[in-house]
């Protein structure tokens, strides 16, 4: 292929822009020599296909490599697999790098790059990838080291996501609605004739209909309608009455007056609105139940924290699972990797990442004997660290003992089961009292027509849908502006939500926007040189600075020295260069606390300081001022003080803002703001916030990448979107408005019904044309209203 | 008109095979995956050598 300029510009496999031309290969440039040598290897293999079903298929390889030493370990193996004899192992990894047809293409030709893979398949939503391999052959670590040396790294965590999505499956609904699509489908065709009339020649078949029209309603009362029967039950026995209650008893009600016309041969009766019914209930069960296969809200610091890690005993390295961790074990904690436990810096250069605990990208460093909370990732060398609490005690991972995380009752009784209280008292008052003025009259079997046609035509089967239907089509309008919910629930949450609580960093400032600045002036030669000296130090912010410099020459740097914790300094084409923080640099002249600041002096004139300055999403402030009207507003932040001030002009006057929060308190604060009866809905984004997104009414995990972690919650936003909130809050309010109003239309065809119904007078035939006639206009209400006021409000 | 008890007889038993094939779709996992199969039909087959 010849090589033209713009193919040299960016990276082959990944098609990132290639900084210099160093990596070559076949004529084809790459950007770096992790991209280049999954190229090498899929070359040797022939396995190019790749990249011709898309440009430039791979993701960028950041340099972390992993090490997978606790795979060899049996106890971890064990619990990770699906299925192994003699011979073969089966086993799924989640595989977030999985995004496009060339993925799949690759990682199921596997058995080309190595043949003791037998087998492996794909599963695109899911991102999964199903593996059957020789274990005689390959090791799981092996097999694991495979995949990332071609790019797809699998994600193995201690909170299975694979396994427990597998349980999630519903397939006994689909069995369930399938069943009951069958039946009201073969009902339907023996009652037809009934509807248009029988003439005298059809009636011998009368009775043969009646019966096979039993026989289908049997499966739909007894296994596709259960569920409405326990839950009934389930909730009379709490002395409750919810939805299901009502409709159990109409599904019972319908079954045993069908039965009882077709056994005394006195009509043909209602088995078509009977499994109608019941289709269409478990529909709306099923339009509630969506999922989304790529997302998880249900993850904690499990899914977060390695499998294992290697221990040093006596000496010697030994990989370790996680929960065999005890205290007073000695760590050995390599570049990227996770510290499990509290543990004390023992032996080498701390530099930890807290961005998944705290949010708070810049990293901190720790010096020798200093306790450092699990969750941090140690950027650099591998150090040694002393285990001080166990996993499960830590001062993160404490916080999943609270007794928060152990309810999972509802967290706001919905719309539907208060109103099904009242609804199911005024059937019974109308249906009995009915009965009893047909006995007074002295008709009884009047009385026994009228009080099951009561039953019947009161169903309140246009609630029970329209629920869900106008939900789930609020949810959709949700999901293109990329707010994702974890059920319809949450809408109804959404809607009564009075106040908003915030975490600061990484929620309503952006991690990727974090800008570097400098506070003076630098000449072109003065980049250069900053960047030579910047370029020898490991330290992430040199790295930051020498992206923000963006220059292309580089000198050698004589008498380079590097301090731990103050800076670095070296001389460089006679001059001489410091840079770090203000007491080293600056000559102490300034005692600057921020650690996220770079101070440099050239020949000891000192120039100015890089700083890193978080940036706010865009729109939080027209957000803000749009809700303040009718919301209150909370900050809880983990961080130090210093952007109080910038905070006071997002925020309105009086604001609560509340700093250095520990994850506890960040947790108790809004139980306190929910024993004041506040509906809060909490803004978080780190595993430090999980606490207060349990305990809030509604959760909203704010992340940048969907796919990325995200701790537990209700709802997860795409940070983009954040300043749509405002309109995502009034279409749910919308939506619940809609469903009122739906069931206002509902009684107006209850009301015509039961006209009819009390005088005894119901037809099989009005049954069946009110029933559907009033769910078809609900359901064409509730969702183009629903669209109809997303349009309105320029939401996609 | 006798002929129509059979087939009715016939028409239910039509059906019957029919929900037993899709509950056997169903259990066998064909539904668990709607997505991929559609991107992995249009791979084309492997060349036996493929020229280097």
């Amino acid at each position: 292929m010849a090589v033209t300029t713009s193919i040299a510009a960016s990276c082959y496999h990944c098609g990132t822009a290639c900084e210099n031309d160093q990596y070559i290969l076949d004529d084809k440039a790459f950007c770096c020599a992790g991209c280049r040598s999954v190229y090498q290897i899929l070359a040797e293999n022939n396995l190019c296909n790749y990249y011709h079903y898309n440009d430039t298929p791979g993701q960028v390889r950041n340099e972390k490599q992993q090490r997978f030493d606790y795979l060899d370990e049996p106890s971890i193996v064990s619990k990770l697999i699906d299925f192994t004899d003699q011979d073969i192992t089966v086993i799924t990894f989640y595989i977030p790098a999985i995004h496009c047809s060339s993925c799949i293409w690759l990682l199921e030709h596997l058995h080309k790059l190595n043949c003791a893979v037998l087998h492996s398949r794909i599963d695109f939503l899911k991102k999964e990838v199903n593996i059957t391999f020789k274990h005689s052959q390959l090791s799981l670590k092996q097999l694991v080291e495979l995949l990332s040396a071609v790019g797809y790294e699998p994600l193995i965590s201690q909170q299975d996501v694979v396994k427990e999505k597998k349980h999630s499956v519903n397939h006994s609904l689909i069995k369930r609605i399938a069943l009951a699509g069958f039946c009201m489908g073969n009902v339907m065709l023996f009652t037809f004739p009934e509807y248009l009339g029988l003439s005298s020649f059809e009636r011998q078949f009368q009775s043969l209909f009646g019966w096979l029209n039993l026989i289908f309603s049997i499966p739909v009362v007894f296994y596709s309608a259960r569920d409405f029967f326990t839950s009934a039950w389930a909730s009379l026995k709490n002395k409750m009455i919810n939805l299901d209650t009502p409709l159990a008893l109409i599904i019972a009600v319908l079954f045993l007056r069908t039965a009882f016309e077709v056994i005394t041969k006195t009509g043909p009766g209602f088995a078509d609105t009977l499994t109608g019914l019941v289709f269409l209930l478990l529909m709306g069960r099923w339009v509630r139940q969506r999922t989304y296969h790529h997302l998880s809200f249900e993850r904690d610091y499990r899914s977060y924290f390695p499998v294992g890690v290697t221990l040093l005993k006596e000496g010697n390295e030994k990989p370790a699972a996680i929960d065999n961790i005890n205290i007073g074990d000695r760590m050995l904690i390599h570049n990227n990797e996770i510290v499990p436990a509290d543990s004390i810096l023992m032996k080498g250069e701390g530099w930890f990442d807290f961005s998944f605990v705290t949010g708070e990208s810049a990293p901190v460093q720790k010096v020798l004997g200093e306790i450092v909370y699990a969750g941090g990732r140690q950027l650099g060398e591998a150090v040694e660290m002393e285990v001080v609490k166990p996993v499960s005690q830590s001062y993160l991972t404490r916080l999943w003992n609270n007794e928060t995380f152990n309810t999972t009752e509802s967290k706001i009784k919905n719309f539907n089961d208060s109103i099904a209280r009242y609804f199911t008292y005024a059937v019974f008052v109308i249906s009995f009292g009915s009965a009893l003025f047909w006995v007074l009259q002295g008709d009884n079997a009047k009385a026994w027509g009228a009080f099951t046609a009561v039953i019947i035509v009161a169903c309140p089967c246009v609630i029970a849908l329209s629920t869900p239907f106008t939900l789930s089509s609020v949810l959709s309008i949700f999901d293109k502006n990329r707010f994702y919910l974890k059920n319809t629930d949450v809408v109804e949450q959404l809607a009564r939500i009075d106040t908003l609580v915030f975490d600061k960093t990484g929620t309503i400032t952006s991690p990727q926007a974090a800008a570097l600045s400098f506070s003076g002036h630098l000449t072109q030669f003065q980049k250069e040189l900053i960047a030579s000296l910047a370029r020898n130090s490991v330290h992430p912010l040199s790295r930051e600075i020498i992206k923000w410099l963006q220059v292309d020459t580089f000198y050698s740097v004589s008498d380079y020295r590097e301090i731990a914790g103050k800076g670095v300094s070296g001389i460089i084409k006679g001059h001489s260069l410091v840079m770090g923080n203000a007491a080293f640099a600056a000559g102490g002249s300034e005692e600057n606390a921020d650690s996220s600041t770079v101070h440099v002096s050239i020949n000891d004139e000192f120039l100015g300081y890089f700083k890193i300055r978080q940036q706010w999403r865009s729109g939080i402030k027209e957000m803000i001022s749009n809700l303040s009207a009718k919301f209150s507003f909370h900050l809880i932040s983990g961080d130090k003080e210093t952007d109080r001030g910038s905070l006071k002009t997002i925020f309105p006057h009086g604001t609560p803002l509340n700093f250095k929060q520990s994850p506890q308190e960040k947790l108790e604060y809004v139980q306190r703001l929910q024993e004041d009866n506040r509906k809060v809905m909490m803004l978080g984004d780190g595993l430090n916030d999980a606490g207060a997104l349990k305990q809030s009414d509604l959760g909203v995990a704010v992340t940048d990448n969907v796919n990325n972690f995200s701790p537990g919650c209700d709802a997860i936003l795409d940070g983009t979107s954040m300043p749509v909130i405002p309109r995502f809050i009034s279409l749910a309010k919308f939506g619940m408005r809609t469903i009122k109003k739906s069931f206002g239309i509902a009684l107006v065809y209850n009301m015509a019904g039961i006209y009819f119904a009390v005088q005894g007078t119901l037809s099989p035939l009005t049954a069946a044309v009110l029933m559907p006639m009033s769910t078809i206009t609900i359901i064409t209400f509730t969702s183009i209203s629903t669209h109809y006021f997303a349009k309105k409000n320029k939401l996609k | 008109m006798n002929i129509l008890y059979f087939l009715i007889g016939c028409s239910i038993v039509v059906a019957l095979i029919f929900l037993a094939a899709f509950f056997w779709s169903i259990r066998s996992g064909q539904h668990d995956d709607m997505h991929t199969p559609a991107i992995r039909i249009l791979f084309d087959d492997d060349k036996p050598d493929q020229t280097e």
